[in-house]
């Protein structure tokens, strides 16, 4: 059986529009770039848009602003999607079983994610990455950790809806396993909701991921995602600031292309973007 | 329900401790510790053997762990490696300047945005309540140094009207702190009440879609008064927790925010202290951030615990 697709509202349909056109530059940006992103275009620092033969302006080092973000988008939108799909599959598999499975091993399973999700996610990057230092392996891991017990709760009260209908009542009258039960039945019900989660936590691990850039805690040098780009040109603020607008705003539309089309899929479901990107 | 809360007590403690023992084996990671550190250019072997020796870093790590966690249960933080002051007398202006921003960050943003969610849950679907809507869910989608960022450019760089650092020292004076003030918490302040407008939003059209307010709205009584008498009272808890979730959303929004204004406050300070590698300094305060976090969390559980009857009932 086969759940009935609703219709996405116009301002879902936006959002789709503003990440396709996001995932286009992340995946063709590169070969439109005027500039090799490291090379030094002139010696002045943070020229505004239009000048110096620029459509962007240059940053902090006279390297051309435009070439340097198309360079990013990829590593932005790549390191957020891998993170988000490593939090997503280990809670999904944690959420599901501890649903079906029940019991003590439920009990216990949820103490330990109510424990994870007690710390500050910023801080639990924070440490995590002071003691390993950071590096993208390390990063995908932190996000992945803080992302995986929030998505585990979603998947667990998902599976337990579910689990209580009839032909899961079913299949576990006949005997099945449990991951029989939870791979061909709980799943292929559950799309829905998990999609939405997905899409959330994709903002958040966008979110989180330029906040640590920005700290200096993320992608380091010679590597740039966009958050980096807003860090290493702050001091640009006093010289018009368009070389920490311009990605800093790629970050934000980005967000909110992802945010309005979960917004219009949890719209039916009654739960909310900003409650969830909370917690 | 007493039985509930103590456990919830309990599972509150549990997780300050495993908060502690992760800012512990970070900080361990680190390459160098303490002696290191504070030997810098005069480290021959010798010297930090024999400092090592004093503060006790040549026992193994579970006992240092435990004499670092007994300090802390007594408020011996240890020194300070880059001032040598103790770490408690280091922190507390910083700490202050944190609540400051927090504090008054939370009194004007949680009326605001109660006020805000109300009004868009009485007129659902109007133009209102959809303006409402698309404006808060943009603005829980952009980062917050956007939003410092256009703050300094407006009212710092253009305006003039404000410098665009804080610069506080310990004793300025009110009309300075304020000044300094006002930028951080503005930044803090247009998330927060985007993240709460939306959800007490949400949390009012719940209880709307209630029997009971149905029955009040067939028995003709006016909109204002259901949702002041009928809604409100029964979204307490709810709301209860959208409140600490954007109390918990602050703890880590200052960090930010902070470096942003190289405003004088906690996140500031642990990001120092951690480019310092001041391991004292770095412990202190993420255990303090994460125990806020974790209490403001336990708060508001048994704030729920206790505005639902239901629960209740079934303990």
């Amino acid at each position: 059986m086969k759940a009935k697709r609703p219709p996405l509202s116009k301002w879902g349909k936006a959002g789709i529009a503003i990440l396709s056109i996001h995932l286009a530059i992340a995946i063709i940006g590169p070969f439109f770039a005027p500039t090799d992103p490291g090379e030094i275009l002139t010696f002045i620092a943070f020229a505004q848009p239009g000048e110096e033969g620029t459509l962007l302006g240059t940053d902090y080092l006279g390297r051309d602003l435009l070439s340097r973000l198309l360079y990013g988008a990829g590593l932005t939108i790549a390191l957020a999607a891998v993170t988000t799909a490593v939090g997503f599959v280990l809670g999904v598999v944690v959420g599901f079983y501890a649903a079906e499975a029940g019991g003590r091993i439920d009990t216990l399973i949820f103490r330990v994610v109510d424990v994870v999700i007690s710390f500050p996610p910023i801080l639990l990057a924070l440490v995590i990455i002071v003691g390993l230092g950071s590096s993208i392996p390390v990063l995908i891991v932190t996000v992945g950790i803080i992302q995986a017990p929030r998505v585990a709760r979603i998947a667990r009260a998902v599976a337990m809806d579910i689990g209580t209908q009839e032909f899961v009542e079913a299949a576990r009258a006949r005997g099945e396993k449990i991951w029989s039960i939870l791979i061909r039945e709980i799943w292929p019900n559950s799309l829905l909701p998990l999609a939405a989660e997905f899409g959330l936590r994709l903002a958040y691990a966008v979110l989180l991921l330029a906040a640590l850039s920005f700290l200096g805690l993320g992608i380091q040098p010679p590597l740039a995602d966009w958050g980096a780009l807003v860090r290493e040109n702050m001091a640009g603020l006093y010289y018009g600031g368009w070389s920490i607008i311009i990605p800093a705003l790629s970050i934000a539309s980005l967000v909110v292309g992802i945010n309005l089309f979960v917004d219009s899929l949890l719209a039916q479901a009654n739960r909310d973007v900003s409650r969830e990107m909370l917690q | 329900m007493i039985i509930l809360i103590v456990r919830r007590l309990l599972i509150g403690l549990l997780t300050l401790w495993a908060a502690s023992v992760l800012v512990y084996v970070g900080t361990e990671l680190l390459p160098g510790d303490s002696a290191t550190v504070i030997l810098g250019q005069e480290k021959t072997p010798e010297a930090v053997a024999a400092l090592r020796a004093k503060l006790g870093l040549d026992k193994p790590a579970p006992v240092r762990y435990f004499n670092w966690l007994t300090g802390l249960l007594q408020g011996e933080m240890g020194n300070s490696l880059v001032s040598g002051k103790p770490v408690a007398d280091v922190i507390s202006g910083w700490v202050k300047n944190t609540f400051i921003l927090a504090g008054f960050t939370a009194l004007i943003a949680v009326p605001l945005s109660l006020f805000l969610g109300m009004l868009s849950a009485a007129f659902p679907n109007s133009l209102l309540d959809r303006s409402i809507s698309i404006t808060s869910l943009m603005v829980v989608s952009v980062p917050e140094f956007l939003t410092a960022s256009i703050l300094v450019l407006l009212i710092a760089v253009n305006l003039q009207w404000l410098p665009a650092t804080s610069h506080l020292t310990a004793n300025a004076t009110a009309a300075a702190t304020f000044k300094a003030l006002i930028m951080p918490m503005a930044t803090l302040t247009i998330a927060s009440l985007a993240y709460m407008t939306r959800m007490t939003r949400a949390a009012i059209l719940d209880v709307l879609r209630s029997p009971y307010v149905e029955m009040a709205v067939l028995k003709g009584v006016p909109r204002g008064r259901i949702i002041l008498l009928h809604a409100l009272p029964n979204a307490l808890g709810p709301i209860v927790n959208v409140v600490a979730l954007v109390l918990g959303y602050l703890v880590s929004g200052v960090v930010v925010v902070e470096a942003v204004f190289a405003y004088p406050g906690m996140g500031r300070l642990l990001l120092d202290s951690v480019g310092l590698r001041d391991f004292p300094m770095v412990q202190a305060l993420a255990v303090l951030f994460c125990g806020f976090y974790i209490a403001i969390n336990l708060l508001a559980d048994i704030l729920a615990m206790l505005t639902n009857p239901k629960i209740g009932e079934e303990g």
